[in-house]
């Protein structure tokens, strides 16, 4: 073995990182998970490392695995509604979203306007819940504390609304086939009005935390890097993408629900590292606030639900679906066989299919950055699962 | 006269205008032709083997096995198709070819989106993609699991969701929605049912 010499040519740091380790250079295998406060569930992620640095990983997933997709061919398309809610949990007025606009898309009715108004409000307050919930987590496994007490104090905001609108919190089940259930409680437009104008300043905290922090910055840029032409080749969606620099947004590409009726920005990054990403998702709350601003002071009048027969039969065929979840593309492709089942129901899983982008992600870096750039990726594994 | 004919009829629709309506919801859309000059190309090249359809605005090529993985190939190269959304499969048990196996695309550029289907026997191997779009190894991965297709030259076909010793490939039409691999969770998880 040739020791490191130290003939004071090279910085020492430079060093270390050039040269193979001096005691350990062994390769070494090491499981990280299932039972990991990092991993955000029950993910296992074998890592091959060399000293400290990642040489490649391996995924292990399914352990809530529950066949959501073989479920669905024994429910009717009512009865499967409320199970896309346990998919992506902390997101799931969009899984909802997905979902009834797919079959509404198979029947070939519309939503009412009305409907669409509301399902844009819940659906953005929604996605600034998940991210909240996506921010405190992750800022939490960098070693930032204060942040998953600020972001869960001020999205349980948003959890009480949807309380008062339907009486979930979480697994919400807000929406039907052909609109929504429930028209707005007494006092709903107000409540979402108070809700902007509080967290409006409240993300502004977020940042003042975390955007100029010198321990944020110095172990989230750089970290996890992906470049556009990998993210696209990976199939990755979403903030993920976003942050790589490709300005693509389902909710301005193809646009759904109501979105086509409202001004807003696809926030895009440059670099495609963990901080790009960060940012990208920061700017989204506030695009998001926008949307629900401009929504609920002119949500129209009119019937929230489409004439929908009692029993749901759609004719033979089949059909994609997918919406701009906060993970990424969120798709249902269903087939009809003409009975009140899906013949075959396959969700496309946003998490599932980033989590794929997590090796090239993290090869060459730290064990401490895979906890980063798990965070960073935002999955969830009732999703990736299912 | 045969303005004549039609004379009595204008007052009837007035009658019963909730009938016409409500035949024509209930009334099954069915698969158009889809022209583009893309298909147009496709079809002089490979004739019968490509049938182009558009189902409720959504287009798809009902493609011969023998075009994959050639098709989707210059999809990508070609036609800008640069996005895998999804790779999944469909079991129909009654028919002699009994697997669909669906690719889900999208062009950025275009801002298109396409199916790409195609049948294939239970047994049978289908090329995999994964050299196409990196994203299909997962995916691919997913559909041998739950279906049990094999894909050719993919580099680590396994199991993804079910744990690896497991028996069966749940979305099978034939796999019970009770049914388990017993002898898998009698010996791994040390319970005598997993229901």
């Amino acid at each position: 073995m040739n020791a490191p010499t130290n003939d004071g040519t090279q910085d020492v740091s430079k060093r270390w990182l050039s040269e193979k380790p001096y005691l350990d250079s062994n390769e070494l295998i090491i499981n990280m998970g299932p039972q990991h406060p990092a991993t955000h569930g029950v993910l296992r992620v074998i890592l091959k490392l060399d000293g400290e640095r990642v040489l490649g990983t391996e995924c292990v997933i399914g352990y809530l695995h529950r066949g959501v997709e073989k479920i669905a061919e024994n429910r009717t398309y009512a009865m499967f509604n409320p199970y896309v809610d346990r998919m992506d949990y902390v997101a799931a007025v969009s899984n909802g979203l997905g979902y009834c606009e797919a079959v509404e898309k198979l029947l070939n009715v519309e939503a009412p306007p009305r409907a669409k108004y509301i399902r844009v409000i819940l659906t953005e307050l929604n996605r600034i819940a998940s991210h909240q919930l996506w921010l405190g987590t992750h800022a939490l496994d960098i070693g930032a504390m204060t942040p998953l007490f600020y972001t869960f104090r001020d999205r349980e905001e948003i959890l009480k609304i949807f309380e008062r609108y339907c009486g979930a919190r979480l697994t919400t089940h807000a929406f039907r086939i052909g609109g929504c259930q429930y028209e707005t409680y007494a006092g709903f437009e107000k409540d979402v009005k108070k809700f902007l104008t509080f967290v409006a300043p409240k993300i502004d905290e977020y940042e003042a935390l975390l955007t100029t922090n010198r321990i944020w910055m110095e172990r989230t840029k750089n970290v996890g890097v992906i470049s556009a032409a990998d993210a696209i080749a990976l199939g990755v969606t979403g903030p993920v993408l976003r942050a790589s620099g490709v300005k693509w947004d389902l909710r301005k590409a193809q646009p759904y629900a109501a979105y086509s009726d409202f001004d807003f920005e696809i926030p895009v990054g440059t670099k495609g590292d963990t901080y790009d990403r960060y940012l990208v998702r920061m700017a989204e709350m506030r695009q998001s606030l926008g949307i629900i601003e401009q929504a609920v002071n002119v949500i129209p009048e009119g019937p929230i639900m489409a004439k929908v027969p009692k029993v749901i039969k759609p004719p033979v065929g089949e059909i994609y679906h997918s919406i701009e979840a906060p993970k990424g593309e969120l798709g249902y492709f269903i087939v009809s066989d003409g009975s009140t089942q899906p013949y075959r129901l396959r969700v496309r899983p946003p998490s599932f299919v980033n989590l794929q982008a997590l090796d090239i992600m993290v090869r060459g870096l730290l064990v401490a950055d895979v906890v980063a750039v798990i965070g960073t990726i935002d999955i969830v594994l009732g999703e990736v699962d299912r | 006269m045969a303005e004549e004919v039609k004379t009595p009829a204008p007052p009837a629709q007035p009658v019963a205008p909730a009938k016409p309506a409500a035949a024509a919801t209930s009334a099954s859309p069915v698969p158009v032709p889809w022209i583009s000059p893309m298909v147009e190309k496709y079809k002089s090249q490979y004739g019968s083997a490509l049938e182009a359809l558009t189902y409720l605005g959504q287009n798809y090529l009902s493609v011969d096995r023998s075009l994959i993985p050639d098709i989707l190939r210059l999809l990508r190269d070609g036609e800008q198709f640069d996005y895998c959304v999804d790779v999944t499969a469909v079991h129909y048990p009654k028919r002699e070819k009994q697997f669909d196996v669906i690719w889900i695309l999208y062009s950025f550029s275009r801002n298109e989106r396409m199916r790409v289907k195609t049948q294939i026997a239970d047994g049978a191997s289908i090329p995999s993609c994964v050299s196409i779009w990196a994203t299909a190894n997962w995916l691919e991965r997913e559909v041998y699991d739950m279906f049990g297709i094999q894909f050719e030259g993919h580099p680590d076909l396994k199991r993804i969701l079910l744990p690896d010793g497991w028996k069966g490939h749940p979305l099978r039409k034939d796999y019970d929605i009770l049914q388990q691999d017993k002898e898998w969770v009698q010996i791994n998880l040390g319970i005598e049912s997993g229901q």
